[in-house]
């Protein structure tokens, strides 16, 4: 299967959902009228897109309309999908690689959005390319999360570097980064515990872990991996700026698109963080991984449903 | 939580309380502000429009135009409406006899479920029952070990059988099972599925129809988006839910998702998790949430949260010490009950009119920590009078405690506050204790603690003559 089909596959609820509304608020060459904007902010509204983006968005259909841009229905959804394109800049989509030695990636969410799942599909996808990569179960906080990430490595066949449950993560971080040097790894992926961005404290520890990171292998974390729960709601934002506060995050890892009916909220975050989305994570096995494209993206998310 | 959202309200109703004057218009304009900050909550689109539409409706009909305080009568119905779209509540779980009563969890994918199992089952147990957990997310690598943890943390058995692959199977002798080691409650932990996965919505199903729950709660995360109502009602569709179960309230989501998923369901939120420990489970209150989405505080669950931390006795006990006078020990005891309550910023979320201004204001815990060492590095008699602590003292003190000399008086200051307070307040009813109490912390939040944070000196009051001094120092010899 091609990378367009597997997002479309995995798009396919969302571009029905879309594709759907979007024609149906959107009936064939019909002049646009203000019914017909209040139908599409809504739409957009309920696709997770957030109040400020679609007060944006809408804006910029009514001032082309004016222009005389567009002037028909039919041609608000490739306007649309013009503007959403261009929203994503030529930003470096690709991981960032260390000049020498092991690339570390620390990969960090609030609990639940999936970051061991997105852990085990990143070393798929790296593994797959032949690299040689080692893991790091830094979450020693929840219960069993060692066990699940031994379980991935296991599946996958990587190493994996880990302490006991309850362990300093910062500990965890400092061997995995030994380990990861002195058996030449390419990559070293760094799980760390799901925490709420609104916990100062434990915001401190995982700037701790970055520090631990930064001081053992010079310039890592190379990439800082912020993993969010597609489902989500407008809180994504503040999780992403407050994320931000306390480590480099570099990229946006962007989980469970396959089961949000919208993907809408991509949008409302890249309009708001100028960080990238570098992956998203479309079913549940190892393999669900795609880097993020942004044409196919929102390709997939306006064609036809098929 | 709910603060952002508290925030748009009062600044819609600031404005307005500003013109003086109310017009239809400025309903609607108001309206418009209560719209976009609930979009912004992630309140589903159909339920804010149904929402603004009866609170325009209720407020033409109220007159609020004609009444003299047009805000607060318009802030009373918003709040009525928010409260009547969140309840009824009933965080009652009906017990079945013979037992055991069978409790089913379901929900997507790291909304919280397993966690919320231990809490249930904590809080189950801390009511007298006898609950067992069964492992039947059987799709997670680990899943059955995290339960496992989880329930030997809060001393619950669990049951699991490894290797086996079908969860129908497993729960149907998870039930089995605690009819025969005689427990009275079965928990089924399920394994996290999309509302659109129907083969895996067909399992649970098949898994509700094997076991014949009595309750069936969905846990939801909070922070989920439009999504939410989807999610609700898919499995609503395809189960018979009793209840919702709301996770991850302790984080700064605007919570749109319990209002939506009740509107959506029509089942009540019995639960909502509010922290990463396993106590962390509280009954759903629509009014007070309500209350707290208006910056109304949280005094209920304030006064409960104290009680759970203070016996009947231990208050009688200190009713009298607040009558004659409390010493620093006391006080220090006090701090220490204070703590296990949370953190300053948490508690005093839950106060009237101090949650927006709770935010900008930076309280640190550990200032409790320099209170305390600055009363060990005390004597017993100096604890017990404080006011015999004069220059040399507090040097002793402040040496012994790591801290300045400035701080030892600050301490003192606050204390002797706080002394005088109790003594007026342990004469007052229940009602104006909690009022001047609200007071004291909003004095506390502006003043105390933030200059005690800078270092910077608390008495601002001039220095004591040498009369002054020697009356004073005379008095206390008495």
């Amino acid at each position: 299967m091609g990378l367009f089909d597997r997002f479309v596959k995995g798009l396919a609820k969302t571009r029905d959902k879309i594709a759907r509304s979007f024609r149906s608020v959107l009936p064939f060459g019909k002049k646009i009228d203000d019914a017909v904007i209040d139908q599409l902010e809504e739409t957009m509204l309920m696709d997770d897109m957030g109040p400020g983006t679609t007060t944006r968005l809408i804006a910029e259909v009514r001032t082309a309309y004016k222009s005389g841009e567009i002037s028909e229905t039919q041609e608000i959804i490739p306007f649309l999908k013009r503007r959403i394109v261009s929203y994503w800049p030529e930003s470096d989509r690709k991981l960032i690689m260390a000049p020498s030695g092991p690339t570390v990636i620390l990969v960090v969410g609030i609990n639940g959005s999936g970051k061991t799942t997105s852990v085990a599909k990143l070393c798929h996808y790296l593994h797959q390319q032949g690299k040689q990569v080692i893991l790091g179960a830094c979450d020693t906080f929840r219960a069993a999360a060692v066990a699940q990430l031994t379980e991935w490595s296991n599946r996958l066949g990587v190493q994996i570097v880990k302490h006991q449950q309850g362990a300093d993560p910062g500990a965890v971080a400092y061997d995995a980064c030994d380990a990861a040097v002195a058996r030449n790894a390419d990559y070293l992926i760094l799980d760390t515990a799901g925490r709420l961005h609104t916990q100062e404290h434990l915001m401190r520890e995982l700037n701790k872990i970055q520090r631990v990171v930064e001081k053992k292998i010079p310039g890592a974390p190379h990439e800082v991996l912020l993993v969010l729960d597609a489902t989500i709601g407008q809180n994504a934002v503040n999780q992403a700026k407050m994320f931000g506060q306390h480590v480099k995050v570099t990229g946006l890892f962007l989980a469970k698109l396959d089961g949000s009916a919208k993907g809408g909220i991509v949008i409302g975050i890249h309009d708001q963080i100028q960080v990238p989305v570098k992956f998203v994570g479309l079913g549940e096995t190892p393999a669900d991984i795609e880097p993020f494209d942004p044409e196919s993206f929102v390709e997939a998310l306006f064609s036809e449903a098929a | 939580m709910f603060e952002a959202l508290t925030e748009r309200f009062g600044d819609v109703f600031r404005r307005i309380r500003g013109r003086g004057r109310i017009t239809e218009e400025n309903v609607a304009e108001a309206l418009r502000e209560v719209r976009t900050a609930l979009l912004e909550a992630d309140v589903h689109v159909s339920v804010v429009k149904q929402f603004t539409d009866e609170v325009m409706k209720k407020a033409l009909g109220a007159e609020v135009i004609k009444t003299l305080h047009p805000d607060q009568v318009l802030i009373k119905i918003v709040h009525d409406e928010l409260v009547q779209l969140m309840g009824p509540v009933d965080p009652r779980i009906p017990y079945v006899t013979p037992g055991p009563t069978v409790i089913l969890m379901a929900g997507l994918q790291g909304s919280g479920k397993t966690t919320t199992c231990g809490k249930l089952a904590k809080l189950i147990m801390s009511r007298g029952k006898r609950p067992l957990m069964v492992a039947a997310d059987l799709k997670r690598p680990a899943a059955i070990d995290q339960l496992e943890v989880i329930g030997g943390q809060v001393g619950v058995p669990v049951y699991a059988e490894r290797g086996e692959q079908n969860p129908v199977k497993v729960c149907r002798n998870g039930v089995l099972h605690a009819r025969k080691t005689d427990r009275d409650v079965v928990i089924l932990d399920t394994a996290g599925r999309l509302a659109i996965d129907d083969e895996l919505m067909n399992e649970i199903h098949q898994v509700e129809q094997a076991t014949q729950p009595h309750q069936v709660f969905l846990v939801i995360d909070a922070m989920t988006g439009q999504d939410a109502v989807n999610t609700a009602k898919r499995f609503n569709e395809r189960l018979e839910l009793d209840g919702l179960i709301l996770t991850k309230f302790d984080s700064d989501t605007r919570g749109g998702a319990a209002l939506s998923a009740k509107m959506i369901t029509g089942k009540p939120i019995k639960f909502i998790g509010t922290g990463e420990k396993l106590e962390a489970l509280e009954e759903f209150h629509a009014d007070r949430m309500a209350g707290r989405i208006l910056g109304m505080g949280d005094v209920v669950t304030l006064v409960e949260k104290a009680q759970q931390q203070f016996d009947a006795k231990e208050a009688e006990k200190l009713q009298k010490k607040m009558a004659s006078g409390m010493t620093l020990d006391d006080f220090m005891a006090q701090m220490n009950k204070m703590k296990s309550m949370g953190s300053m910023k948490d508690i005093m979320k839950l106060i009237p009119g101090m949650s927006t201004q709770v935010d900008g204001l930076e309280v640190d815990d550990r200032e409790l920590d320099r209170f305390e060492a600055i009363i060990q590095s005390m004597t017993p008699k100096e604890r017990r009078n404080p006011e015999i602590i004069e220059a040399s003292r507090r040097r002793r003190i402040a040496k012994g405690s790591g801290t300045d000399p400035k701080d030892v008086s600050g301490l003192i200051k606050s204390f002797t506050q706080v002394r005088d307070m109790m003594k007026v307040m342990s004469n007052m009813s229940m009602m104006d204790r909690l009022r001047s109490a609200a007071q004291f912390a909003k004095m506390a939040a502006g003043g105390i603690m933030p200059r005690l944070k800078g270092g910077s000196t608390m008495s601002q009051k001039r220095r004591e003559t040498r009369k002054e001094k020697r009356q004073r120092r005379k008095k206390h010899r008495r």
